[in-house]
């Protein structure tokens, strides 16, 4: 097997635990999208259009809620505000590509892709194919996604609401953070940004607690970081 | 809901993950930023996390009798020792899932 195709394959096989909540997480999309009446065109086009799970949930909440459009473009594009971070951290490993590679590469850039291929290009420098690892797993999200909203849309209501599964949500993007458990700074950084959004959730508009928490969390890690330099 | 609001949704969402990658040029971050940068997830997904856990439907703070809370507990403990991913969701899926409808 050659590296393309080794690389793309281990970006797959990567992904492939991310998938198991993200699959629940799609067909619970799928069932609201027609429970709140968009129909299953318009369900499946926002999966393949945007293509950020928590942003069209986002969507939807304020949609039935009746807010504006112009509050509904405000919200998805800051609960998606977390990518231009995301771009910037992979900028180092992904400058040197065509701009149509920077295109598709953007298009699958979700979280649980950055997470498995931000590790994988940190410890694999050298490989010049290492793109390959993030187009494997982006578009590993991207199919189960697409799978999963369609079976939403066919299950409709036959899901109970009993079963609680949007909690999975949060279980997935918890589990993501496993490893930062482990350190203190990291509990610290944790700590302010869920404490920040929990108080924001209702005081701050247009549903931008997302992006205020994380720079506040940001800022806390900022200064760690700088406090912890000035020891050595 | 118009098809030109989805569209507008999907560019600007595009436009969130392409600009830094168009934008950025190899090396722009020195050591202490690219160590700030590497807390993002740290920072990020708390806020996903938190609000749905400790908010009931109407946004108010819950924290008695909150199901949510035990199960979480259960799976950064479960994540803790195991660092293993799925059985991290499953362990606060399952003890949630007791919780509402067991006990």
């Amino acid at each position: 097997m050659n590296n393309k195709l080794k690389t793309l394959a281990k970006g797959i096989f990567d992904v492939s635990p991310l998938m198991i909540p993200v699959f629940p997480f799609g067909i619970i999309y799928g069932v609201i999208g027609m429970e709140l009446g968009i129909g299953p065109y318009m369900t499946l086009g926002l999966s393949i259009i945007i293509f950020g799970g928590a942003s069209q949930i986002v969507l939807l909440q304020l949609f039935s809620g009746g807010a504006s459009s112009l509050v509904i473009f405000s919200s998805v594009g800051a609960v998606n505000s977390r990518h231009l971070l995301y771009g910037a951290v992979l900028s180092e490993h992904l400058s040197t590509l065509k701009l149509t590679w920077k295109i598709i590469l953007s298009y699958v850039m979700v979280d649980q892709a950055f997470a498995v291929s931000n590790t994988y290009f940190k410890n694999n420098r050298k490989n010049e194919n290492k793109h390959f690892h993030l187009l494997g797993a982006g578009f590993t999200c991207w199919t189960i996604w697409q799978i999963s909203t369609i079976l939403g849309i066919v299950l409709g209501s036959v899901v109970p609401e009993e079963l609680g599964l949007s909690f999975t949500i949060s279980l997935t993007f918890l589990a993501l953070l496993i490893n930062d458990f482990r350190k203190f700074k990291n509990i610290i950084v944790m700590s302010v940004s869920g404490i920040v959004a929990t108080i924001g959730f209702n005081s701050i508009p247009f549903k931008a607690y997302i992006i205020v928490a994380a720079l506040s969390a940001l800022a806390v890690a900022a200064l760690l970081t700088l406090m912890n330099s000035k020891e050595k | 809901m118009h098809w030109s609001l989805i569209v507008y949704c999907g560019v600007i969402t595009f436009l969130t993950r392409f600009s830094m990658i168009f934008l950025l040029k190899k090396d722009i971050f020195n050591n202490k930023t690219k160590k700030i940068l590497s807390y993002v997830p740290a920072a990020i997904f708390p806020a996903i996390i938190f609000p749905p856990i400790f908010l009931d439907n109407s946004g108010s703070l819950d924290l008695e009798n909150n199901p949510k809370i035990w199960a979480a507990v259960i799976a950064i403990f479960v994540g803790y020792f195991s660092k293993n991913i799925i059985a991290t969701i499953f362990a606060g899926l399952i003890s949630y899932w007791f919780l509402i409808f067991v006990i």
